[in-house]
């Protein structure tokens, strides 16, 4: 009784989350422009999608973006896990405060506050402007993955490298980031989607001309959605969806074989 | 050991700024005439045009898109981007007009604005634009409704019917300020730019009254809601129409007779446009009839270009009242104008009334 109750639950659950964009999946396949007819199963939106030049540009910029700007992040977010753990308890703790303070913010304040400042200084709004603000946005979401990691790290084994003659940086390839490795993959993934879906803050920091996936699927809100976007979000959504799995198995992965 | 982090980290930090830095200042590097930075609605041009002026002036077109008046106006405003041409509705027009954020436009550089748009919406313009120094119509249209023959027992022609007990449950409202107050005042013969505290009481009142036979506020949903059979009358814009009807012709456009909004897209030039030439060439070439024909058979909204209307080749769009209905008929359609900031407010206030009541 309670087992069926129990898988009830997680049925409902399931629906809710995923009917929308099951929906949207099976209008991807609709020959029929709108969502009250079936005109047919057909591949031609996505067909169309690939010969789309702004979709296309569009796509690769989104791409370019998220790699970019995870890549950075994830530099900059190890190093400055690696720093904080050298510093006193209360510095770190305060530091890490500050870092965690953008992920609570309201996407839009981070955006809007990004647009002023950007302003102020005189930036060109381009594609540069958005990869700046991703990879602020996206280094406290590396930081939160890391640091965990870097707390388990026993600093006598670095010592002990030190002791045998390897050099800071040997010491540091060699030793510490192999243990920090699992963590920084997850941020770097992590980041990755983050600043695969944004919207608000790209929105505000993009230049003319420059659109990501999310901003042009938004300016198609007063003519009506296209199809061909639908066949992309289906394309978007698979994609997110394997590197949320790849996320989730690295670290489960690792931690299976130090149980054993 | 610290240190040496600290430096890598500098290091790190400063090299990545100076690739940004790179990157941000080799923004376009324009045409063999220049460029011009054109901020448009969604979907709202056929990019085969944009292609063709770029290739005729040698003048390179950085095209970007909006989604709504409200979006676009804080990024104009602030500056971000360094628009030239812009195409807002007609109440956006007069708060930017009112802001002192447009330039005067110089007709003589644009032929084609003068020769072949109907004088008639210059005319209309005056609603948000008095003396048409801002602005050249691109799209327009009216509001009216949409019904489903099959549906109703006799023809909707008044907005009245929206307030048919018959039709609970089967109307469609537009989930927005300015087009759900419009209904109300249009019924009770008000204009629709009042702020006339009293006015705007009556008109809220009915909204009320009417609110239990309302089916669902929607926006982009009347168009798939309407076509697939799901409700009887919704309200729509005529741009809409024909396009629904097209997929369902069971359902036919009316103006109500108590009338109505006529709203007009226009281009408008930034006061501190960094290519105003450009932005005039822009303007003029799409108001050429062979071009302004192209975006009307790609957008499917009315064309306010009477050159391109006679190039229409299907006779039935060609004369078609919904796309084009005779402007000289009605007397008693009017543009939206901005109410300022307090007839905002009030207007909103209202408008949470009705929905939360």
């Amino acid at each position: 009784m309670r087992n069926t109750a129990r898988k009830i639950y997680i049925a409902l659950i399931f629906i809710f989350l995923y009917a929308p964009i099951f929906t949207l999946m099976v209008l991807s396949f609709n020959a029929s422009k709108t969502r009250a007819k079936w005109g047919g199963f057909t591949f031609k939106w996505y067909s169309a999608l690939f010969q789309n030049r702004d979709i296309m540009e569009a796509l690769v910029n989104t791409l370019l973006i998220a790699v970019i700007s995870s890549l950075v992040a994830t530099v900059i977010g190890t190093i400055a896990c690696v720093s904080m753990s050298g510093m006193k308890r209360k510095t770190r703790s305060i530091l890490l405060g500050i870092t965690n303070i953008p992920m609570l913010n309201a996407d839009i304040v981070t955006g809007i506050s990004l647009m002023l400042l950007f302003i102020s200084f005189g930036i060109r709004f381009g594609v540069g402007t958005i990869l700046l603000s991703h990879i602020t946005f996206n280094i406290p979401y590396v930081i939160l993955s890391i640091m965990p990691r870097m707390k388990q790290l026993n600093p006598s084994t670095y010592e002990a490298a030190l002791d045998l003659g390897a050099s800071h940086t040997t010491a540091f390839f060699k030793v510490v980031f192999p243990d920090l490795l699992p963590g920084i993959l997850s941020g770097f993934l992590m980041a990755f989607t983050m600043s695969l879906d944004d919207f608000i803050i790209t929105h505000f920091t993009k230049g003319a001309g420059v659109d990501t996936l999310s901003t042009k699927i938004y300016t198609e809100v007063k003519k009506g959605i296209k199809p061909e976007m639908y066949a992309l979000s289906t394309i978007i959504f698979v994609t997110v969806l394997l590197l949320l799995i790849l996320v989730n198995m690295a670290p489960s992965g690792k931690n299976e074989k130090a149980d054993k | 050991m610290k240190k040496k982090n600290v430096k890598t980290a500098i290091l790190t930090v400063s090299c990545a700024l100076t690739a940004m830095a790179a990157l941000t200042g080799c923004g376009s590097s324009g045409g063999e005439n220049g460029e011009v930075i054109v901020y448009n609605w969604g979907e709202y041009i056929d990019p085969e045009t944009i292609d063709m002026f770029e290739e005729e002036t040698g003048i390179k077109v950085i095209y970007d898109e909006f989604e709504t008046n409200e979006t676009m106006y804080p990024k104009v405003e602030s500056g971000a981007a360094s628009y030239d041409v812009v195409c807002p509705s007609d109440y956006m027009i007069s708060k930017m007009i009112e802001n002192d954020m447009l330039a005067e436009l110089n007709f003589d550089n644009m032929p084609n604005a003068k020769a072949n748009i109907g004088e008639q919406y210059y005319e209309q313009s005056k609603g948000f634009d008095p003396d048409n120094k801002y602005s050249v119509p691109y799209c327009w249209g009216t509001v009216g409704i949409l019904y489903n023959q099959t549906m109703v027992d006799e023809p909707i022609t008044s907005w009245a019917q929206l307030w048919d007990e018959k039709y609970a449950d089967n109307i469609l409202m537009q989930d927005s300020v300015r087009d759900a107050f419009m209904v109300a005042e249009k019924l009770h013969g008000f204009s629709l730019n009042t702020v006339d505290p009293e006015e705007l009481e009556t008109a809220k009142n009915s909204l009320i009254e009417q609110k239990p036979l309302v089916q669902a506020y929607v926006i982009d949903q009347v168009r798939d809601k309407m076509i697939g059979g799901e409700a009887a009358i919704g309200v729509i814009y005529s741009g809409e129409a024909i396009y629904t009807q097209r997929e369902n012709p069971d359902l036919v456009y009316v103006i109500p007779e108590e009338g109505s909004n006529v709203w007009i897209d226009s281009w408008v030039v930034l006061k501190d446009a960094p290519n105003k030439e450009n932005a005039e060439k822009f303007i003029d070439f799409m108001c050429r009839s062979d071009i302004a024909v192209k975006n009307f058979e790609y957008i499917t909204y009315s064309t306010p270009n009477d050159a391109a209307r006679e190039l229409i080749e299907d006779e039935d769009i060609k004369n078609s009242e919904i796309a084009f209905p005779d402007l000289s008929q009605y007397d008693n359609l009017e543009v939206y104008v901005y109410l300022g900031e307090e007839g905002d407010a009030l207007y909103n206030e209202m408008w949470k009334e009705v929905k939360s009541n």
